[in-house]
């Protein structure tokens, strides 16, 4: 069994995939944490926990929710909204949930507004930019969310969360797979049950945050 | 054809980006009648773009992508050069092929789609350089027009290499120099639109992009005539102001300059017989819609 473990970065320039690192996926009912496989509700029980300890808690809805392409789509866009507004609802005044959309995939270069996107090609960008310390994919294309990922992984501190649709990330530091409305709106029901139990980030004065 | 296809789910509209907001509210996408006159009061499917400040380039992308009858189920494909700088900011499906092999994959894209969506008009366009089209390319270029492959091949010709500093291409004219061509160009401008038209292409066009309303009417009966009968080819002149020694202000004069009648881009065109006709059975229903459109509103008067 591999020792290797998916952590918040920066882990350097060019992260390996973690898949390399003999990283596997979870089988239906699991999910992984760090690259061990746990059950699906320890995973869900660590997502709400990880929402409610960071600074900037974020969503970054991707192509696949954000256009309602079918009535599978519309009903994960409600679920993920619902999400955004329980861990809204749910952080300390001092946290600040974001919900930032990732409405495709083009380069656009040269320019890219980080306040109000998220581009695949350049995610670190939003994530500095935003001071994001824990992010949730959800409607992300595989391949983009690898890549964004990994990029992360390289390039930022943040704690990562794939909620796929499919077979799961192992470059996300925790990962769902076989996404659907339910289980999204059962990861809002963990934040709401974990509120007031998680302690929330420390506020931390730009006098303290000077004096190091 | 709707917007139908491209609606943002309700629970995300206020956090899109306005560009996007913009794209499903004001867009043409739907739009029978769209052209190059909506620039300006609709939104555009070009989203800024990376072209040098007056590259004719730009307006020829802005023309034709206006132009476009059918830009919901349209595919560009495009290939090294300038133009792939500016595909990123297209709301149109595209793909970038390797150097020269635009016209083989646009083979492949057509046909599939004509087997996966047998009911549906699907538009195959390609856009790429001179390069691309005539040098690196002109094998894949050619044998798409013998197969009589069913799209439109757009080449914007710009008479170089323009975006790797200045190389001579085929489509260079006599005599020229250029910085990386600094003892000028050895042999005659390759003669594409004829060869085009030997190779079997129904629909061939070569003018400058001086003038949005022929652009308009080129690009639409390119794409009619292809989806119908078989390829289509347009070389517009779209020269590079940075290699020629022009200021940006100075692209539109160079191309009205470039299509006086003895000049290399004078209006010239070839229509098979079979597009003469499938052009005039197409006008003339055009014209009968109007007509009975016109009666109605009279009545409803």
């Amino acid at each position: 069994m591999t020792q290797y473990r998916v952590l918040p970065g920066p882990e350097h320039f060019l992260p390996p995939s973690a898949a390399s690192m003999g990283i596997k996926l979870p089988n239906p009912g699991e999910g992984h944490i760090h690259g061990v496989i746990v059950p699906e509700e320890q995973a869900m029980e660590e997502a709400a926990r990880q929402f409610l300890m960071a600074r900037v808690p974020t969503i970054f809805p991707g192509p696949l929710v954000l256009w309602a392409w079918n009535e599978k789509a519309a009903k994960k866009a409600t679920a993920v909204r619902h999400l955004y507004e329980t861990i809204k609802e749910c952080v300390a005044p001092q946290q600040k949930p974001m919900l930032i959309p990732m409405p495709d995939y083009r380069p656009k270069y040269p320019k890219i507004n980080p306040e109000v996107e998220i581009n695949p090609n350049h995610p670190n960008l939003t994530i500095w930019h935003n001071k994001i310390d824990c992010c949730m994919f959800v409607g992300v294309h595989c391949h983009q969310a690898n890549l964004s990922l990994k990029i992360i992984r390289g390039g930022t501190n943040c704690f990562t969360i794939a909620m796929c649709a499919q077979a799961g990330h192992e470059d996300a530091m925790l990962s769902f797979r076989d996404a659907t409305p339910e289980k999204i709106m059962r990861l809002a029901e963990w934040v709401r049950k974990l509120k007031g139990s998680v302690k929330p980030p420390e506020v931390v004065s730009k006098k303290e945050k000077s004096a190091g | 054809m709707s917007k139908e296809r491209i609606k943002i789910a309700p629970e995300f509209f206020d956090i899109m980006p306005p560009e996007y907001q913009d794209l499903v509210t004001k867009a043409t996408y739907g739009n029978e009648q769209r052209g190059w006159k909506d620039i300006g009061t609709s939104k555009e499917l070009i989203e800024e773009h990376s072209l040098c400040a007056g590259c004719p380039e730009s307006m020829a992308f802005r023309y034709i992508l206006a132009s476009l009858p059918n830009p919901e189920d349209t595919v560009m494909v495009g290939s090294t050069g300038c133009t792939s700088l500016v595909f990123p900011h297209v709301a149109i499906h595209n793909i970038h092929s390797l150097f020269g092999n635009q016209n083989a994959v646009a083979s492949g894209l057509k046909r599939a789609l004509m087997v996966r969506f047998p009911g549906r008009v699907k538009d195959v366009v390609v856009l790429a350089g001179d390069g691309a089209t005539v040098d690196i390319g002109l094998d894949m270029t050619m044998q798409a027009w013998f197969r009589q492959e069913k799209f439109t091949t757009i080449c914007f010709d710009n008479e170089l290499y323009a975006n790797t500093g200045g190389q001579e291409s085929g489509l260079m004219q006599k005599g020229f120099v250029a910085k990386m061509a600094p003892v000028g160009k050895g042999f005659e401008k390759v003669r594409l639109p004829e060869i085009a038209r030997e190779a079997g292409c129904h629909y061939i066009v070569n003018c400058t992009v001086s003038k949005p309303s022929l652009i308009e009417k080129v690009v639409k009966n390119a794409i009619y005539v292809a989806r119908e009968l078989g390829p289509t080819y347009l070389q517009l002149y779209t020269p590079c102001i940075l290699e020629i020694g022009k200021n940006s202000m100075e692209g539109l004069q160079e191309m009205r300059d470039a299509e006086k009648p003895t000049e290399r881009f004078a209006y010239k065109e070839y229509i098979s017989e079979p597009a003469k006709q499938l052009l005039a059975e197409m006008a003339a229903k055009d014209k009968e819609k109007k007509a009975a459109a016109k009666q109605l509103a009279s009545q409803g008067a």
